[in-house]
């Protein structure tokens, strides 16, 4: 099953791109990229088994660190770097993303947003840290360390001029697609296309 | 349990060195395991490191012990041969029945002792090809091969790059340290400051430089082991009760080193030795002025793995390579496995070792 995030991705990244994929997982992102848009690039993910699974879907897959071993990649050598849904597991955000932006042309970022109503009602009603969907651990062991609500992130873009070129925020099952003043409490989850 | 029989070509054709040296004529002693298919696209070179030689697994006619990548090769391993036809080479001035310096050579009628001239990696893949060309093998499917086997590995994708899709590296280097070179160097010195080597014409001689090999063997061993292996199996066990205060064998791994080298030296042969070490502190293709254009063109892809635990050729050496590779946009993959069995983990079974081998071969 295709995450709804994997579909936007796909529908922003030209065809025939250079791709780096961040906590690329099992690599099925870059898998669908490289098919429906004939792209090339590798996968960067920590975990061996993760590494293992990702040979079952052809792709490239260096196994490091995200966090500090990004000197593999020299400047401006990628179309695109991706970070899909591991923002908030990454040790230092800004300095990653600037990271990024040297490696890559273009940064596209997914991650899920802390502003959503239910994660609000959570805290708020319940007195406990939020356990949602997209969030599905308790508060002692999760590896997000770093969550963030849409109007953070823009902040964090605002702060270190980074340029946000276009953002899409879903929510629910079916991937609608809610805009405007409202976005911040009713989108799951956000991604975003920074320069 | 099916029994191996290994198989030997002559070859008349010289073969030209890197030295600028040439060899008319000599023998290369292969295994094959499994079947070539029909559209010979199955084909596996496995390329033997500093010790290793072609009996890569299964047993030969009275053997106690199968080959040395048992656990990797075989019916239903990572290697398939139920899939997969697997050749391994005894690599030329080899020990085990390819052209060395213990063999003859036929324009002296003597062994050839230390005149055997030294070979590089670059020699081993040029003899290996002949090889694959005389077994009629179109391309290799994968060639794979550990540390100094993993070299020749990378050489094979930069020298013949239309012969090879796939090239597995593991726990090798791009090129030696200066420390990995004072190693080769200490275990070299061991060697010929034994009386016994006779300047290299030990077996004209009827002599055997044993104590100087089994030095350099115990010493290499050393850095084939982690400081943690060896501490889980040895600590500082002793062989009698107590301390005897004189320099008997006390601690059990004063012992397991002595038996080591006693062991090595009735397998292999002193000169032959030398000229691997040699083969090791001389490589280094990435500075060699071709390197570009070779990497520009080869279209191989590469799987590297390396043991966090290995400090004789630590992961960050093979990422030396992997990080090479990406700049010139190559495919590669790279795996690295935790494991306490420091270099000679890339020997020893090892789940997500082999589950990387596994699914990276099946996937390929």
């Amino acid at each position: 099953m295709a995450r709804k995030d994997f579909k936007i991705i796909s529908e922003w990244v030209k065809q025939d791109s250079r791709i780096l994929d961040l906590g690329c997982g099992d690599g099925t992102l870059l898998k669908i990229l490289n098919k429906e848009r004939n792209s090339t690039g590798y996968g960067v993910d920590t975990s061996i088994d993760k590494i293992i699974r990702s040979f079952d879907n052809d792709i490239n897959v260096i196994n490091a660190d995200i966090n500090n071993r990004l000197d593999y990649f020299s400047d401006n050598s990628f179309d695109y770097v991706i970070l899909a849904q591991s923002l908030q597991v990454v040790n230092n955000p800004v300095d990653l993303i600037k990271e990024m932006l040297r490696i890559g042309n273009e940064v596209i970022i997914s991650f899920p947003n802390m502003g959503y109503w239910k994660s609000r009602f959570y805290l708020f009603l319940k007195g406990q840290m939020p356990v949602t969907n997209e969030l599905p651990y308790s508060w002692h062991s999760t590896p997000n360390i770093h969550l963030c609500t849409i109007k953070d992130f823009k902040q964090m873009c605002h702060t270190n001029n980074f340029t946000i070129v276009d953002e899409v925020i879903s929510s629910g099952k079916d991937g609608s697609v809610s805009t405007g003043y409202l976005s911040n409490i009713l989108g799951e989850s956000a991604i975003f296309k920074v320069k | 349990m099916n029994i191996i029989k290994e198989q030997k070509l002559s070859i008349d054709t010289p073969l030209n060195l890197k030295s600028g040296k040439v060899i008319n004529s000599y023998d290369l002693i292969y295994q094959t395991y499994g079947q070539l298919n029909i559209n010979r696209d199955n084909a596996v070179l496995i390329c033997h490191a500093l010790s290793g030689n072609h009996h890569v697994a299964g047993y030969h006619e009275g053997d106690d012990k199968p080959g040395w990548w048992d656990n990797m090769i075989g019916s239903g391993k990572p290697i398939d041969t139920d899939n997969l036809f697997v050749v391994c080479v005894n690599n030329l001035g080899g020990c085990h029945g390819s052209s060395g310096p213990t063999s003859i050579n036929k324009e002296t009628q003597n062994s050839y002792g230390f005149d055997f001239p030294i070979v590089t990696v670059e020699d081993w893949v040029n003899s290996q090809k002949v090889l694959m060309d005389n077994l009629n093998i179109k391309k290799w499917q994968f060639v794979v091969g550990g540390s100094l086997g993993g070299m020749q590995a990378f050489q094979w994708a930069l020298d013949y790059p239309e012969y090879i899709n796939n090239a597995i590296i593991i726990a090798a280097a791009p090129k030696l340290t200066a420390q990995n070179i004072a190693f080769n160097e200490v275990a070299r010195q061991a060697i010929m400051s034994d009386p016994d080597w006779c300047s290299g014409n030990y077996l004209r001689e009827n002599k055997v430089p044993k104590r100087g090999l089994a030095l350099a063997r115990m010493l290499g061993h050393i850095t084939y082991l982690s400081d943690k292996s060896m501490a889980m199996k040895f600590g500082r066990d002793l062989k009698q009760e107590k301390i005897g205060f004189n320099f008997d064998v006390e601690f059990q791994i004063e012992s397991y080193l002595r038996y080591q080298g006693e062991k090595f030296v009735n397998s292999f042969d002193a000169n032959t030795y030398l000229l691997m070490t040699k083969a090791l502190d001389y490589y280094d293709p990435i500075n060699d002025s071709a390197f570009i254009d070779k990497i520009t063109a080869t279209m191989t892809k590469f799987l590297l793995v390396s043991f966090t635990s290995d400090w004789r050729f630590p992961p960050v050496r093979s990422e030396e390579i992997v990080k090479t590779l990406i700049s010139y946009n190559k495919n590669v993959s790279y795996a690295c496995v935790k494991s306490d069995g420091g270099h000679d983990a890339f020997l020893m079974k090892n789940d997500n070792y082999f589950d990387v081998m596994r699914n990276f071969i099946e996937n390929n």
